[in-house]
């Protein structure tokens, strides 16, 4: 006993030693953003102070769950950084079990499956597991016998990431789904072939031109370039026959994919509604086919498809009306009189957007990518393999988080309900992304040690 | 592995730039290049209300309000606050079922949408107001009373010149190049079309804060942008109230008209119509009910016979023909003419009423004794005159005086559809009697008949300018208007003095004493009055009319015109009872009775038993009231078959409280609504066009016929 709380009180000045006060600061600024958004939003009238204290407010909870994360980050400074290795992949096991668990448990609240309720305190198994995933795949690239050139190592990295997504998605949550993977960026910098970004790009390419343009048209669009591409390379080609294969099976597989994979994909896979979001995206209707889908997806879809136009719509004229300097904070009308659907959670951007303007949004992203920037930067000065890759998964996650959820607010990407960084009201999106950047600001602080 | 590190960090670096490039872009499109955001942000958010100021009062030349503004109530409901009502208990209030209830609802959700409050019933009538007014706690937050402003006529008179307001439609709207808007209310007829900018004041612009749900949550930036409306403005007349409801009275189940002019000023003292009926049913909520039932009446009460109403003046113009030939030069005071009976100067003698005995030794007996050939032959003198080339000319300029005495053309009055009358000109003739025609051709010009038309307004005007002596101002009701602005211009033209004649006065005294002759020994004797000298000259013209298709003689309208006191005149008068014969039978005394009461303040307790005996009186044309007759039987049928009860058919009508009082003073069954309207609303705002044939053609061509010989 006395033991233990001697090596307490030796370890106590050691909390400060070697923090990264930087992206520590740039957290705190963007949660204390995050919370007078909320604020802003939700402000009716009453009191202020009593708002804040009484935690019965939106933006009241979201400063007890502030407060509670960062008594979490605390005690995960107090935390030996060997811990984390040590219990990644139980970790992942647990997740595992509590994502599973997910099933037969879960309360459908709001479209989504993926919430545990129990005696008023919600759970998002899918929402924490992220943590679990990054440092499961950081302990499985720094082990000593991984050999990340070798393509059975490539398909386990893979594995642990796609397995989670995949169940995810069965749980209506195709967001938190796309977020596994910019886990890619991680094996990206491990060693991944950059072939298979660009690959998966150009099927990102392919699959937004089948939506965009007639079937037929893009297949002789294909066609051509494949025969320009075979004009171009004639004399290789001539040499080399297995070169004329590969184009054509190239072009054979693009066309597969135009004309099979991404109706079968839509029809079967995607939900009507969730293909509907897409198409919205990109600015087309929802092409319904009564022979494949019931009456009741057909309503379903058309719903969605006035819910969604109008909350891009709506989300566009409250970030486009805030103009240069904005029109001030609780001035916004937009946001203020509820034109903007969930604008405390997955639009919360919007207040910032005509609060204060394009030149508080671009201060508020630059904050993000200062952060970012910051996260690769401490990532690159780590010793060990395994505080790299778990700082890379970091800064890969809320770089989609961002991606996608601004995206989504400026009508660039189909809406897809995933919380912004820090800012987003809501406890388990704000105590993950605490805890994944106070894991590695306790991994920074022991860069100098190795390990595994 | 070391190999790529250093260009893989880069390569991510570059991602993680590119997008915030991209999204910072965005941004900058969205927020700096996009300005039509902020007007959606606008349009979403603000709410732009328009008050509508109090219409400004009319008041009468003693200061009496005639034209103002009274409280209606409304039930207002708010379909989303409905949950725990006691509706049932309002549906007793209001005496409805609850089936019809639903239906009202449903209604008003499709106008205005849950959140937002519609009306529930519009002018509530008195007793359901004060049930509801003590119940109304009982059915809150769901339903309340709201007040609206409506106009209100405190004593029922002066339909016709006061006006009234309605919605604007779409014609409007065009027309005013959309200063108003769908749902305002603007005056359409009468002084309160004509005064419309002054009367309807400043609106003023709210802007209120919306949410999402079109619910009002607040004033927009403080109220910064709004703009207070500013009431109409108040109109000071010269009628004189009590006079224009003696003169309604005098009126009541007759058709004609009476003006009354102040002399000195051209201010109209009452200007009656009949038949009139109650201004007050076309305020409220029964308007449009009303408007329909009076615009299908035969006997038109919408119809302003004062100005619109146009008739053969008969020997009214006498003397204006004196006037004329004096000025001319033709004739002096002294000229006579030996009358036998009848004028024999041109082919078809003119008959006159008196035979011999020096009725028109001079002007003078001639006016007093109203001779036809007298007039006839002056006339022709005028119009033969030798200082003109040829008849032609002669005539041209004995119209540019009847233009100048105001016939002919139209006044100014300031109320709209002023009829100008008729004097024809040269070159109707020359077309009509293919260039031959002489002075004896229109002789009848000269006793007022012929192609030669008249308003009662134009009338009086005629009055007052041989009262004045040759001149007159522009007769018009508005002496002033209350405050400063920039409608005051709109009575500039009444301040105009118009000269007429340049005829010294002493030669004016002639035609004044010959009319004063009129009243102490002529044909007008009815309108002695004790201690005034009055000067007045009667009129019976001759009149045609289509009853049936056929064109035939009616009954001779009477007029009858007057000024008084003669050496100070303060009152002119012009008075036409249509088809009631002889000029000083029906017209004489009314207009006796209207000068006794504006000139002594007050009326003699025998002539009141006189006012009861004229206003009982009916004098209206059968082929009329036939007409009405068979509208009104048809209308019973179509509402018989819309009920499916033949029991309206046999005229017992139950009375009801609510029951609009036409005060047309011709007494009519008007069909009482069973629920909801008689007639669909629809079918009510352009009642002619469901009309079967007979009834469209019903009213009897009330344009009086041209007389030629």
């Amino acid at each position: 006993m006395q033991a233990c709380c001697e090596k307490m009180n030796s370890r106590q000045p050691e909390i400060s030693k070697g923090i990264d006060w930087i992206l520590l600061w740039v957290y705190v600024i963007l949660v204390c953003i995050g919370i007078t958004s909320i604020f802003a939003a939700t402000y009716r009238n009453e009191p202020i102070v009593q708002g804040f204290l009484s935690f019965k407010t939106d933006y009241g909870k979201q400063l007890l769950f502030f407060g509670f994360s960062l008594v979490i980050g605390t005690v995960i400074l107090l935390t030996d950084s060997k811990f984390f290795t040590a219990t990644a992949n139980l970790f992942y096991v647990l997740g595992m079990v509590l994502l599973l668990l997910v099933f037969p448990f879960h309360t459908e609240v709001k479209g989504t499956e993926s919430i545990i309720r129990f005696s008023g305190f919600q759970l998002q198994p899918a929402e924490l597991f992220k943590i679990f995933v990054n440092l499961a795949l950081a302990k499985y690239l720094a082990r000593i016998e991984t050999d990340f050139s070798r393509l059975k190592s490539q398909l386990t990295a893979a594995a642990l990431v796609v397995a989670p997504a995949i169940i995810t998605i069965m749980q209506s949550e195709t967001g938190l789904a796309l977020v596994y993977f910019s886990f890619f960026l991680v094996m990206y910098r491990e060693g991944l072939p950059s072939a298979v970004l660009i690959i998966g790009f150009s099927l990102a390419v392919l699959v937004i031109a089948t939506l965009l343009m007639d079937p037929n048209v893009l297949a002789i669009s294909l066609t051509l370039i494949a025969l320009a591409i075979i004009y171009i390379l004639r004399k290789q080609v001539r040499r080399n026959k297995e070169l004329l294969v590969l184009i054509a099976g190239i072009w054979l597989i693009c066309v597969g994919i135009q004309r099979f994979a991404v109706p079968f994909f839509f029809n079967k896979v995607l939900k009507p509604y969730q293909v509907q979001r897409i198409y919205a995206t990109v600015g087309r209707d929802f092409p319904v086919d009564p022979k494949t889908m019931t009456e009741e997806d057909i309503k379903k879809v058309e719903d969605r498809k006035k819910a969604s136009s109008y909350n891009v719509k709506q989300s566009k004229i409250a970030i486009g009306s805030g103009g240069f300097i904005g029109k001030g904070l609780l001035k916004g009308t937009q946001t203020r009189y509820d034109f903007v659907p969930e604008q405390r959670t997955d639009f919360i951007f919007c207040t910032i957007g005509e609060g204060f303007g394009f030149v508080g949004s671009a201060i508020l992203l630059l904050l993000y990518l200062l952060m970012l920037f910051r996260i690769v930067f401490i990532a690159e000065r780590q010793r060990s393999t395994f505080s790299r890759c778990y700082a890379y998964g970091v800064a890969a996650v809320i770089f989609f988080h961002i991606l996608i959820n601004i995206g989504m607010t400026v009508g660039l990407i189909p809406v897809i309900g995933i919380p912004l960084p820090f800012m987003s009201y809501g406890g388990t999106a704000l105590i993950t992304f605490t805890v994944l950047v106070f894991i590695l600001i306790r991994l920074d602080a022991d860069r100098q040690m190795v390990l595994r | 592995m070391s190999v790529f590190n250093q260009s893989r960090q880069t390569v991510i670096r570059l991602i993680i730039l590119s997008t915030f490039v991209i999204l910072i872009a965005r941004l900058f499109v969205l927020q700096i290049l996009s300005p039509e955001f902020q007007l959606q942000a606008m349009d979403n958010a603000v709410d732009r209300k328009i008050i509508y100021p109090d219409r400004g009062i009319i008041f009468d030349r003693n200061g009496k309000a005639i034209l103002e503004n009274t409280l209606t109530h409304d039930l207002m409901i708010l379909p989303t606050q409905l949950k725990g009502i006691d509706t049932l208990g309002l549906c007793e209030i209001l005496g409805i079922d609850s089936a019809e209830f639903r239906q009202k609802l449903v209604t008003s959700i499709i106008k205005n949408g849950r959140y937002r409050p519609s009306v529930f019933e519009a002018s509530l009538p008195d007793e359901k107001f004060v049930k509801l007014q003590e119940n109304i706690y009982r059915f809150e937050p769901g339903f309340y009373l709201q007040d609206r402003p409506i106009r209100s006529y405190p004593h029922k008179a002066a339909a016709h010149l006061l006006g009234y307001i309605g919605e604007v439609d779409s014609n409007i709207l065009r027309r005013t190049n959309y200063y108003y808007q769908m749902g305002d209310y603007m005056g359409l007829t009468g002084i309160e079309r004509y005064y419309e900018p002054i009367l309807m004041g400043q609106r003023g612009i709210k802007y209120q804060i919306k949410d999402n749900r079109n619910r009002i949550v607040g004033s927009f930036e403080e109220g910064r942008y709004d703009t207070a409306a500013s009431a109409g403005r108040s109109l000071r007349t010269y009628l004189d109230i009590d006079i224009q409801v003696l003169a309604e009275k005098l009126m009541s189940n007759k058709l004609g008209a009476v003006v009354a002019i102040e002399p000195k000023t051209g201010g109209i003292i009452a200007m009656a119509s009949g038949p009139s009926y109650d201004p007050n049913l076309l305020t409220g909520s029964q308007r449009r009910r009303n408007f329909s039932w009076l615009l299908t009446d035969t006997a038109r009460p919408l119809f302003n016979r004062a100005v619109q109403g146009v008739y053969p003046p008969g020997s009214t113009v006498k003397p204006m023909g004196a006037i004329i030939a004096l000025d001319e030069g033709v004739i002096t005071p002294e000229y006579g003419y030996a009358c036998g009976g009848s004028y024999l100067g041109c082919r078809r003698p003119i008959k006159c009423t008196h035979a011999g005995g020096g009725h028109a030794s001079n002007l003078r007996r001639a006016l007093a004794n109203s001779c036809n050939s007298y007039f006839s032959h002056i006339y022709r003198l005028a119009v033969d005159n030798p200082a003109y080339k040829n008849t032609d000319e002669g005539y041209a300029k004995w119209k540019q005086y009847t233009n100048s005495f105001g016939m002919g053309v139209r006044l100014g009055v300031d109320l709209p559809g002023e009829k100008p009358g008729f004097i024809a000109d040269t070159s109707f003739y020359n077309k009509l009697y293919n260039r031959s025609w002489n002075s004896c051709t229109n002789v009848f010009l000269g006793i007022g008949q012929g192609e030669m038309t008249a308003s009662p307004l134009q009338m009086a005007n005629l009055m007052s300018i041989i009262a004045n002596k040759g001149y007159y101002y522009t007769p018009h009701f508005v002496e002033k208007i209350d405050g400063k602005g920039i409608g005051d211009t709109v009575l500039n033209p009444f301040k105009v003095k118009h000269e007429v004649t340049h005829i010294p006065d002493d030669v004016y005294e002639i035609v004044q004493l010959g009319m004063q002759d009129v009243v102490e020994s002529g044909t007008a004797r009815v309108a002695k009055l004790e201690g005034i000298a009055v000067a007045a000259k009667t009129g019976t013209s001759e009149n045609y009319g289509f009853i049936n298709g056929k064109r035939e003689k009616l009954a001779d309208h009477s007029w009858f015109v007057c000024f008084a006191p003669r050496e100070n005149p303060k009152i002119a008068i012009a008075v036409i009872v249509e088809n009631a014969g002889f000029g000083a039978t029906w017209a004489g005394p009314i207009a006796a009775l209207l000068m006794e009461k504006y000139l002594n303040d007050t009326l003699r307790t025998e002539r009141l038993k006189e006012v009861e005996r004229i206003a009982a009186k009916e004098i209206i044309l059968p082929v009329v009231k036939q007409k009405r007759m068979r509208l009104d039987s048809i209308r019973r049928v179509k509402l018989a078959l819309e009920m499916g009860d033949s029991s309206v058919l046999h005229n017992s009508l139950p009375e009801s409280p609510d029951k609009p009082q036409i005060d047309v003073n011709i007494r009519r069954e008007l069909p009482k609504p069973i629920k909801n309207n008689i007639l669909p609303k629809k079918d009510s705002s352009k009642p002619s066009d469901k009309l079967p044939d007979t009834i469209k053609n019903a009213g009897v061509l009330r344009k009086d016929e041209l007389k030629t010989t």
